[in-house]
């Protein structure tokens, strides 16, 4: 069963980031996907500074960075059938980035049970022990995320077949 | 109000490229998100990323900040709650903030976005954030 959501998830792994032009956008990455966890990176760039001062990335990158991550772990949670909304999201700025380094976000799904997934989640520029940012979000399955993963399987399945 | 420092805020890099106006009627402000292609996270629905939106409601609630009083460094965010109450579809967003309190060191803000109707709005943030008031600025509000 787990080898099934893991085999799922490989196969998905390639659209998590290029299927989403916001993140796309961000230049995020897709580190580690497995049943109930995601890791994710964006890396540093001047565009996406916030205080040109201190050079330090924009509170929101991380903000989109988490909860991508979170939302990837909530559905590797849900067994990678279903594309979960994000109901809410509570982040704690601990520090900002340092200027130049790539952030991490490492996020675990706690539980999931019918729609509803609780999930936490981690920032670091580098040591996992001294986080950027920390994070809880809740995300359940909606009408309008199960009509999309229809279409997203149906438009996946037609272009392995072309 | 620091207009040197709201600018400053608009004219950052990630704040320039993700498109943010702000629309300001007297002490009023109105933050729009113009709709664009990169703003979108998941292209099926079609809906907004909610990191995108979350950005968004964070930048308003700054630029609020900072319109409201005298500060001498941008605001930090300290922590930041978002609720989702509907998918923000593929168009223009909007955002009003309301500082609930400015005290010397922190700012408690909301703020609420919407999309069609005012009265159905799309998503709320509720924030914290540290401040540093301009020296001998009364405390503001």
């Amino acid at each position: 069963m787990t080898d099934d959501i893991q085999s799922r998830l490989d196969s998905i792994a390639p659209l998590i980031v290029d299927g989403s032009p916001h993140a796309v956008a961000l230049g995020l990455s897709l580190k580690a996907l497995t049943p109930g966890r995601a890791v994710m990176g964006a890396r540093y760039d001047e565009s996406l500074v916030g205080d040109p001062d201190a050079g330090t990335l924009h509170g929101g990158v991380i903000t989109a960075l988490l909860d991508h991550a979170c939302g990837m772990a909530a559905f590797a949670g849900f067994g990678a059938k279903d594309t979960p909304a994000t109901l809410d999201l509570r982040i704690d700025y601990l520090r900002p980035a340092r200027p130049g380094l790539d952030v991490t976000a490492e996020a675990s799904c706690l539980k999931s049970h019918g729609l509803v997934a609780f999930v936490r989640a981690t920032a670091h520029d580098g040591d996992p022990d001294d986080p950027v940012a920390i994070a809880q979000a809740a995300f359940m399955i909606t009408k309008a995320s199960k009509a999309a993963q229809e279409r997203a399987r149906r438009a996946y399945t037609e272009g392995r077949m072309e | 109000m620091n207009p040197v420092l709201l600018e400053t805020l608009m004219a950052a890099p990630y704040v320039a490229r993700f498109g943010v106006r702000l629309d300001r009627r007297g002490n009023e402000l109105t933050g729009v998100l113009p709709f664009a292609d990169h703003l979108v996270g998941n292209p099926l629905i079609p809906a907004l990323h909610g990191g995108a939106v979350g950005a968004f409601l964070e930048i308003v609630a700054s630029a609020s900040l900072l319109a409201s009083q005298p500060l001498e460094r941008l605001p930090k965010p300290i922590d930041v709650a978002i609720d989702y109450l509907r998918p923000a579809r593929a168009q223009d967003v909007y955002a009003r903030a309301v500082v609930a309190r400015s005290g010397r060191r922190v700012a408690n803000v909301r703020v609420e976005a919407w999309q069609n109707r005012i009265d159905a709005p799309v998503a709320t943030l509720h924030g914290h954030f540290l401040i540093t008031p301009a020296q001998g600025s009364s405390e503001a509000l």
